[in-house]
């Protein structure tokens, strides 16, 4: 049995999500925006077509949409990632390893799958995930991830191929690698692309008949690992078992500029919470947090100022009163008062590493933390918050949800259709 | 009886494993954009939902199925992987719009009325392309006590 990697990924996935539920998106111009409605993340083909460019700040843009029709929504997180969940569940009914690589796109081990079975297998797994979802998907097939990666971006652009695409045959592979630009091969970016031009490697077939080893010197050696990938050397093995996490962070963008000491409090506040509540979700904990807030790179002309600062906690917690205090403390330590022009603040976050499990932690000698009573507290406030809905009970300092001035924006959010009971769409049975 | 979550990976054969709606970990690839706004999923008794990843609830809105026993303001739970048969109450976009309708197969041909014996109107389904029939109905759900529905439904 040869080895074979399938990558799955959904066709403008956040605006196939809003199209499942609402009938009036078919066949119109669909987007996404980013947080605080910045920039368009998601474009259906239609979108495509007018003009609108990955990124493209919403504000550049506004017009065109307007006069065209396009319908535009906020990020409906919540949305997403519950199809995406849906999608996954799917996925491993076919192929038991699955990596998701992201929201939208994941890695299926086909290996077992006998080499002519694979192409149907593809075919029926992508109707299924159609019809039991109501995502379109492409699915590329290939000996490794970065070739499976390549024969995904020729399913999408060829429409007669069907959403899918076996580049198992190293004869077909050849024959397409001629034709397709460098710049689609995966992990080729911006920089690494001038400097393959310069070289004149145009094609993918161009890359691969590279010398690995002289490669690497102007590739790093991520390139040479690429050279061997488009030969079907794999040397990136399906990681089904996600790495545990190491690192957390919550940081935030605000939908308006920030100029008072108390709003920033709470800003960071309300930061501290949601990382408790990522830490106790996982058992973890930390015993450092640092807090950052800076002004906006945009802003140009204004005063500017970056702070961002060390917090040591007496123990290892996950106790949001615990990661406030941690937190206002590293406000009070770098605040300074606003002079005539103040310091905009455009972005405020905590940022944590060495994240241990709250149970295995060293508790000190003196000064320990009351880790029963404060365990006791925090699950009544996360069961209260999972059965109420997030933000129904929260610290004081990080203020009622609803009277956060600061919160990231998502005006044009549609309904979080799956998860809320009181946001299910609605059919009609009526004349 | 065990609880699971509509939308999460399926249980094992046993039903008894409650796996959590989205894996809190790192996906190798991007982090999901998504896991800060991560909700509780609506959860159903497993018995009552074969298929989680093709279930959706609905709202209706009207009285045009109260033949079928699906009054104005039920949940609508729906099976897209369930294959429409005849006499099936499915959701189907007619006129643009979501609607809640009760299937006729006449020989050949596909047809959606109401149920509502008040009214008796046939919608005709000219031809059946893909993405009209949305999905098949499972079951509906209805409170009886007002004030419980309330308190649930926020």
């Amino acid at each position: 049995m040869s080895r074979a990697i399938a990558l799955i990924d959904g066709n403008s996935f956040y605006c196939s999500c809003e199209r499942v539920f609402d009938p009036k998106l078919t066949g119109v111009p669909v987007i996404v925006l980013s947080n605080n409605d910045g920039c368009a993340i998601a474009r259906t083909a239609e979108a495509k077509a007018l003009g609108i460019k990955m990124g493209e700040p919403y504000f550049k843009i506004r017009d065109l949409c307007r006069r065209q029709k396009v319908r535009v929504f906020s990020s409906n997180y919540a949305l997403y990632g519950d199809m995406s969940a849906r999608a996954n569940t799917v996925y491993r009914q076919f192929a038991p390893d699955v990596e998701i690589y992201s929201i939208d796109e994941s890695f299926l081990d086909l290996s077992d799958v006998r080499e002519r079975d694979r192409v149907a297998l593809a075919r029926d797994l992508r109707s299924t995930v159609r019809q039991w979802t109501g995502l379109p998907t492409c699915v590329g097939i290939g000996p490794t991830k970065t070739l499976a990666k390549l024969a995904n971006h020729i399913a999408k652009t060829i429409p007669e191929l069907g959403g899918v695409c076996d580049l198992s045959d190293e004869a077909e592979r050849a024959a397409w690698m001629v034709g397709i630009s460098v710049g689609e091969v995966w992990g080729i970016g911006r920089a690494s692309l001038a400097r393959l031009t310069a070289m004149g490697v145009d094609t993918v077939a161009d890359l691969r008949d590279l010398d690995p080893r002289p490669a690497r010197q102007s590739l790093t050696v991520v390139g040479e690992r690429i050279i061997h990938e488009l030969r079907g050397r794999a040397c990136l093995p399906l990681e089904i078992v996600p790495a545990r996490r190491k690192g957390c962070a919550v940081t935030r963008s605000f939908s308006s500029r920030i100029t008072e000491r108390t709003v920033l409090e709470q800003a960071v506040a309300a930061h501290a919470t949601r990382l408790g509540e990522k830490l106790r979700r996982d058992g973890l904990a930390v015993s450092a947090v640092t807090v950052f807030y800076h002004t906006s790179e945009h802003d140009r002309g204004d005063p500017m100022r970056a702070v961002s600062k060390v917090v040591h906690l007496p123990e290892a917690t996950n106790d949001s009163r615990h990661l406030i205090q941690a937190a206002l403390h590293g406000v009070a330590k770098t605040w300074r008062e606003q002079g005539p022009t103040p310091w905009r603040y455009s972005k405020a976050g905590l940022v944590t590493k060495d994240l241990v499990p709250l149970d295995g932690a060293p508790r000190p000698l003196f000064g320990a933390l009351d880790r029963e009573k404060s365990g006791a507290l925090m699950a009544a406030m996360d069961a209260c918050n999972s059965r109420f809905g997030r933000g129904a009970v929260v610290p004081a300092r990080a203020g009622l949800v609803e009277k956060r001035t600061w919160s990231t924006k998502f005006e044009m959010r549609s309904p979080r259709f799956t998860t809320r009971l009181s946001e299910v769409p609605r059919v009609f049975a009526a004349q | 009886m065990s609880l699971y979550r509509v939308g999460a990976a399926a249980a094992d054969a046993g039903g008894l494993v409650r796996i959590p709606f989205m894996l809190p970990t790192l996906c190798a690839g991007f982090p999901s954009p998504a896991e800060d706004f991560i909700e509780g999923a609506l959860e159903l008794p497993r018995w009552l939902v074969p298929n989680p990843p093709a279930t959706f609830i609905w709202r209706v809105r009207g009285w045009c199925m109260k033949g079928a026993g699906i009054h104005d303001e039920d949940l609508a739970v729906v099976d897209r992987s369930l294959s429409p048969s005849s006499g099936a109450v499915v959701v189907a976009v007619v006129g643009g719009e979501m609607s809640l309708k009760r299937l006729v197969m006449t020989g050949n041909r596909l047809s959606l009325t109401f149920d509502n014996p008040e009214m008796d109107e046939e919608f005709a389904l000219e031809d059946l392309e893909e993405g009209l029939l949305w999905g098949v109905l499972l079951f509906s759900v209805r409170w009886h006590h007002v004030k419980a529905r309330a308190s649930l439904v926020r």
